[in-house]
């Protein structure tokens, strides 16, 4: 749950200064959230800033965003003058709601996306079980729509009592 | 012909292996992109194109490392648009047309309920970056799972019209099952790695997991076909040179085309 920087030992000034520059970057897809409140930066490594090299997981493995996401990284950083940074996948462990930031929970309801009801390591998540309030009128009595909606990482429901119709991101 | 287009596939069973799950995943994920814009709601229109995203999403990942371990300089893109039919090792059953809604969704129940005993086995195998795929591929397969069976449920104990019409679709798609647990010398080379787990074992899982969503469903479980049909070693059914020719268009067409 608290993993979602991953931050290794002692992290250099250049490598504290790759992480603000990412945690400007907004996702393309929730632009209320960047690249650190999601959890897919995993690692910013290397001897020196000339060699540094920047880990991403996708959320999703055909998430579209995640070729934007790449492009935006390495155009935000060639121009805070990290020009041969390499941007490599990092596959294991694959990604989980579980790595949304606490702070960026907030943000999505502020937005008007449900956050991830549960943590993944919660057994009742598999059998649909997740009580999901409504981000606008906060009521309880919701029901889901669809298990997919308008990006992979979200599900469609509806608020019963507000009539409102939102998005809720899915614990994966 | 030109033989650099589709120069013949080695025979290393893991590569074979690797390429059985990406095409069986690319394969479909194609297949269910053909409802994009004709499915019954948007919901489901939005539900089948995701199923698809994902699908090709692994298929990628999966294409990626069958290249690598191909070492003949092709690219995922290479494999998937430059291979002709006889080249790809997808189960049979994904490339059976769509039919009806009922259709795709129990042809999807059936693939997935058993992508989701392969992956969760595969996600601890001996081959830590087929390992690294399943895990993350596996996420995303409860969630096919679970919509395809929540529709097998409500159009089996539906109506007597979607009752008839998906019980149809079961009688028709049951025999490609077989092939699903048919091991063949790949099979049992990648057994023998530690890699692919044992197909008996698999078929126990996948059965029970199938019988408890027909039970639901009131639905009737077909008897099993003795042919086994051989996609997954290139031997094809009419339907997927059809399919190539539409996803293959293009790179056929205007080859080295780029986004």
């Amino acid at each position: 749950m608290s993993d979602a920087a991953q931050v290794e030992t002692a992290p250099s000034d250049w490598q504290e200064e790759i992480w603000t520059l990412l945690g400007e970057i907004s996702d393309p897809e929730i632009p209320i959230l960047s690249l650190i409140d999601l959890g897919i930066v995993r690692y910013v490594r290397g001897a020196s800033r000339e060699v540094a090299r920047v880990g991403l997981t996708p959320t999703y493995s055909g998430c579209p965003a995640t070729e934007v996401i790449r492009r935006l990284v390495e155009t935000k950083l060639a121009r805070a003058g990290f020009a041969d940074v390499a941007i490599e996948t990092q596959l294991a462990p694959p990604w989980t709601s579980d790595w949304i930031t606490p702070a960026a929970r907030c943000k999505l309801k502020a937005y008007g996306i449900a956050p991830p009801a549960e943590s993944v390591s919660n057994p009742k998540r598999l059998f649909g079980a997740a009580q999901v309030g409504c981000p606008r009128c906060q009521s309880s009595a919701t029901r889901l729509v669809s298990e997919f909606g308008s990006t992979p990482c979200k599900a469609h429901y509806l608020c019963t009592a507000c009539l409102e119709p939102f998005d809720y991101f899915k614990c994966i | 012909m030109s033989a650099s287009l589709a120069p013949a596939l080695s025979e290393d069973p893991r590569l074979r292996y690797v390429l059985r799950l990406a095409d069986t995943s690319l394969i479909l994920g194609q297949r269910l992109s053909e409802w994009v814009g004709h499915a019954p709601a948007l919901e489901e229109d939005l539900g089948l194109a995701n199923i698809a995203l994902d699908l090709i999403g692994q298929a990628r990942l999966l294409l990626s490392y069958a290249a690598e371990l191909e070492g003949r300089g092709r690219s995922e893109d290479e494999l998937a648009f430059l291979r002709d039919a006889a080249q790809f090792l997808n189960l049979t059953l994904v490339e059976q047309p769509n039919g009806d809604f009922g259709h795709t969704l129990v042809r999807q129940l059936l693939v997935s309920a058993y992508q989701l005993e392969l992956y969760t086995a595969l996600q601890t195998c001996a081959d830590p970056r087929l390992a690294e795929i399943a895990a993350k591929a596996l996420k995303e397969t409860q969630y096919h799972v679970r919509y395809s069976a929540s529709w097998v449920v409500r159009l089996g104990d539906g109506t007597a019209e979607s009752h008839a019409r998906v019980q149809e679709a079961l009688m028709q798609l049951w025999p490609f099952t077989t092939e699903l647990f048919a091991d063949d010398g790949v099979d049992a080379a990648m057994i023998a790695a530690a890699i692919a787990p044992d197909a008996a074992a698999l078929r126990a899982l996948w059965s029970a997991r199938i019988d408890a969503v027909l039970a639901e469903a009131t639905l009737t479980r077909p008897a099993d076909a003795p042919f086994p049909w051989h996609g997954k070693r290139g031997v094809h059914t009419e339907h997927l040179g059809y399919m190539l020719a539409e996803m293959q268009f293009l790179q056929r067409a205007y080859p080295g085309a780029e986004w």
